[in-house]
C-alpha cells in the first residue's frame, strides 16, 4: 500500500504541507477563499525546533490502536487506509490518547480528525506530498514497510 | 445503534444468540446451559459478560418512584422518555457516568444536580487541582454540584443530604459505577476476586476458559499489578488475544493500563496508568497537566485541556520507554516526536510499525 513518508533531512520548514491539506479537505475550489482569514485545521503537523523540522501524519498503521481502540465503531479501513465516519465518531478522543505518533488530532467540530490521504476529498493522492517542494514528503509503496 | 456493520456476523460465520441469557457452565462436562434450557457444548468458551451498575442500599430507596441506571441503551432511552424540560434530575456519582449523564440532560432537564460523597468530581481519574477546573466549567454550564455530601435518606421526591439540606427532586439517576459481571465464572468454581483473573493470554485457571473485558483483572502494565481496566481499548484487545489462543493461535496482550478520555461541554480530560512520583506539573485556570514516573519510567498523567498528541505519553508508559533517552525537557510541555531523536523518527515516520 502507498504510504505518506517523511525525511526530516530535507524538510525545509516552510508549512506548505500544512495549508495544502487544509485547503484540500475544506472542499473550496478557491485557496484563498478556503483559508484566508481562517482557523487553519491540518491533519499533517510540521514540528522541531530551531534546528530540526519535519512533518507528522497519520502512519495508517497495519494494526492501528486508534480503529481497536475506537468505542464508536467511527475509525475503520477503507482501502488499506484509516478513515473516520463522522456520522459516527462521538468525540470522546480515545484515539488520540492512544495514538503513539499524535497523529489523530482534536477537529473544529468536536469529531476526531485525521489524514485520510486525501482518498476522500478532490484531491485524490496526498496533497502533502504532491506540493512538498523538496520532496521531504512522498506518496510511496516502500517494500519494507509491506514485510 | 451498532458498533459493526449490520452483515458482520453473518460474514465472518458467527451466530449470535440475541436475547440469550447463559444461565450456567459446566466446565467438566463443557457445556452451558441457557436460560432456555438448552445446552451448548464447546471446545473453548471465553467470558465477555461485561460489568454491571453498582447501586449500594440506600435508605428509602424504594419509595423513589422514578429511579434510573445510565449503563445500557435501554437505560438512556428510558431516561430520556422520562425527562421534560421541567424535570428535576438528581444524579448520584459524579465520575464518567454520572457527569456524562448530566451532560446529556442539561438540555433536556429543567435542573440537574450531581453529588458525590467525594470531595472531587472525577475523584478516581483526577486530583484536586484538576478537579477544580472541570467543577467550575460544569458549574458554568449550568450544572449544581454537591461534593462530599451524599444522600443519606430518600424520602420519595426529596433527599436528604449528609450535611443537612434536603435536594427536591423528579428523576434520580443512580451513577456509582460498575462492578465485573463474574456470576458465571464463579458458578462454574472459577477463582473470582474484583473481576476474573486472567494471564497475558487471557486464559482463567479454568482449563478451556478463557474471559476479556470488563468481567476481567489484568496486569496492568504501568504499575505491574492485576487490576480491572474497563474500558474499551482494552476490551478489545483483550477479546481479540483471547479469539487468538482460543483458536489455536499465540497471542499476548500485555500492555493494558487505566486509561480514559472524555470531554464536558468542550473541555477535554484525559488520564492514564498509575500515578506514582509527580515529575511535572502545570496548572492555570484553565488547563492542567501532572505527569508521574518511577524507576526511570512515565507511569501515568492527566491532562485536563490540551489534549493533543497525549498518545504519546501513553505509547511511553505502554513501552516503558526509558525517559533518560529522551529529552525529557521538550516532552513535558508539549509532546511531540522530537523528544525521540532522529534514528527514531525516521523509523516512526520513513517505516510502518
Ligand atoms: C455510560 C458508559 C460510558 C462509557 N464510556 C466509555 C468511554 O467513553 N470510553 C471507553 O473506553 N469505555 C467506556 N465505557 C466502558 C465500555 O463500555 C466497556 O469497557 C466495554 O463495553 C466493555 O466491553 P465488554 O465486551 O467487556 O462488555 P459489555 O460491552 O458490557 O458487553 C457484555 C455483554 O454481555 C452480556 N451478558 C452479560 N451476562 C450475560 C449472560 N449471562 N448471558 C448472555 N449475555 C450476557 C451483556 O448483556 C452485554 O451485552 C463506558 C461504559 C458505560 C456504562
Amino acid at each position: 500500500m502507498k504510504r505518506v513518508y517523511v525525511n526530516e533531512d530535507w524538510c525545509l520548514g516552510c508549512h506548505l504541507c500544512e495549508y495544502n491539506c487544509a485547503f484540500a479537505n475544506s472542499g473550496e475550489k478557491d485557496m484563498a477563499l478556503a483559508l484566508k482569514g481562517k482557523p487553519l485545521n491540518p491533519r499533517i503537523r510540521v514540528e522541531g525546533d530551531g534546528s530540526i523540522t519535519y512533518a507528522v501524519s497519520c502512519r495508517h498503521c497495519k494494526d492501528p490502536l486508534c480503529l481497536r481502540s475506537c468505542i464508536s465503531g467511527a475509525l475503520h479501513r477503507e482501502n488499506g487506509a484509516v478513515c473516520i465516519d463522522h456520522s459516527k465518531c462521538v468525540g470522546c478522543l480515545t484515539c488520540v490518547l492512544v495514538c503513539p505518533y499524535g497523529a489523530v488530532l482534536p477537529g473544529p467540530d468536536g469529531a476526531a480528525m485525521k489524514c485520510e490521504l486525501c482518498l476522500q476529498n478532490a484531491c485524490g493522492e496526498p496533497a502533502c506530498a504532491a506540493g512538498c517542494p523538496n520532496r521531504a514528503i512522498v506518496y510511496e509503496e516502500r517494500e519494507e514497510a509491506e514485510a | 445503534m451498532s458498533w459493526r456493520g449490520e452483515d458482520f456476523y453473518a460474514r465472518m460465520g458467527v451466530r449470535v444468540l440475541h436475547a440469550m441469557e447463559a444461565e450456567r457452565v459446566d466446565p467438566e462436562a463443557r457445556r452451558v446451559i441457557l436460560s432456555t434450557g438448552e445446552t451448548l457444548g464447546y471446545d473453548a468458551l471465553c467470558l465477555c459478560t461485561g460489568s454491571h451498575p453498582f447501586s449500594p442500599r440506600f435508605e428509602g430507596m424504594e419509595t423513589v418512584e422514578q429511579r434510573f441506571f445510565f449503563t445500557t441503551l435501554a437505560d438512556a432511552l428510558a431516561l430520556e422518555a422520562a425527562v421534560t424540560p421541567e424535570t428535576r434530575v438528581l444524579i448520584v456519582g459524579a465520575g464518567f457516568i454520572g457527569l456524562k449523564c448530566a451532560e446529556g440532560l442539561r438540555d433536556r432537564a429543567g435542573s440537574v444536580t450531581v453529588c458525590d460523597l467525594a470531595a472531587h468530581a472525577m475523584n478516581a481519574n483526577l486530583d484536586g487541582d484538576a478537579s477544580a477546573i472541570l467543577e467550575r466549567h460544569l458549574e458554568k454550564n449550568g450544572l449544581r454540584l454537591m461534593l462530599g455530601n451524599t444522600v443519606t435518606r430518600f424520602e420519595g421526591d426529596k433527599a436528604h443530604m449528609q450535611n443537612g439540606e434536603t435536594v427536591d427532586f423528579d428523576v434520580l439517576v443512580i451513577a456509582i459505577g460498575v462492578r465485573p459481571e463474574t456470576t458465571l465464572c464463579a458458578g462454574a468454581g472459577g477463582k473470582v476476586n474484583r473481576g476474573i483473573p486472567v494471564n497475558e493470554r487471557m486464559e482463567t485457571a479454568l482449563p478451556g476458559i478463557w474471559a476479556a473485558g470488563d468481567c476481567t483483572e489484568s496486569l496492568d502494565v504501568s504499575c505491574g499489578e492485576a487490576g480491572v481496566l474497563a474500558v474499551l481499548p482494552n476490551a478489545s484487545f483483550q477479546g481479540r488475544t483471547a479469539g487468538k489462543n482460543m483458536a489455536g493461535g499465540e497471542a499476548v496482550f500485555d500492555t493494558g493500563m487505566k486509561m480514559n478520555s472524555i470531554g464536558f461541554f468542550g473541555l477535554h480530560i484525559m488520564s492514564a496508568g498509575t500515578y506514582t512520583d509527580l515529575i511535572y506539573s502545570e496548572v492555570t485556570e484553565t488547563d492542567c497537566k501532572k505527569l508521574f514516573a518511577r524507576d526511570g519510567v512515565l507511569t501515568g498523567y492527566m491532562i485536563v485541556g490540551d489534549v493533543s498528541r497525549a498518545g504519546i505519553y501513553t505509547a511511553l508508559i505502554r513501552n516503558k520507554t526509558p525517559l533518560e533517552e529522551l529529552d525529557l525537557e521538550a516532552l513535558e510541555h508539549e509532546p511531540s516526536l522530537l523528544p525521540f531523536g532522529k534514528v527514531s523518527r525516521a523509523k516512526m515516520l520513513g517505516g510502518v510499525v
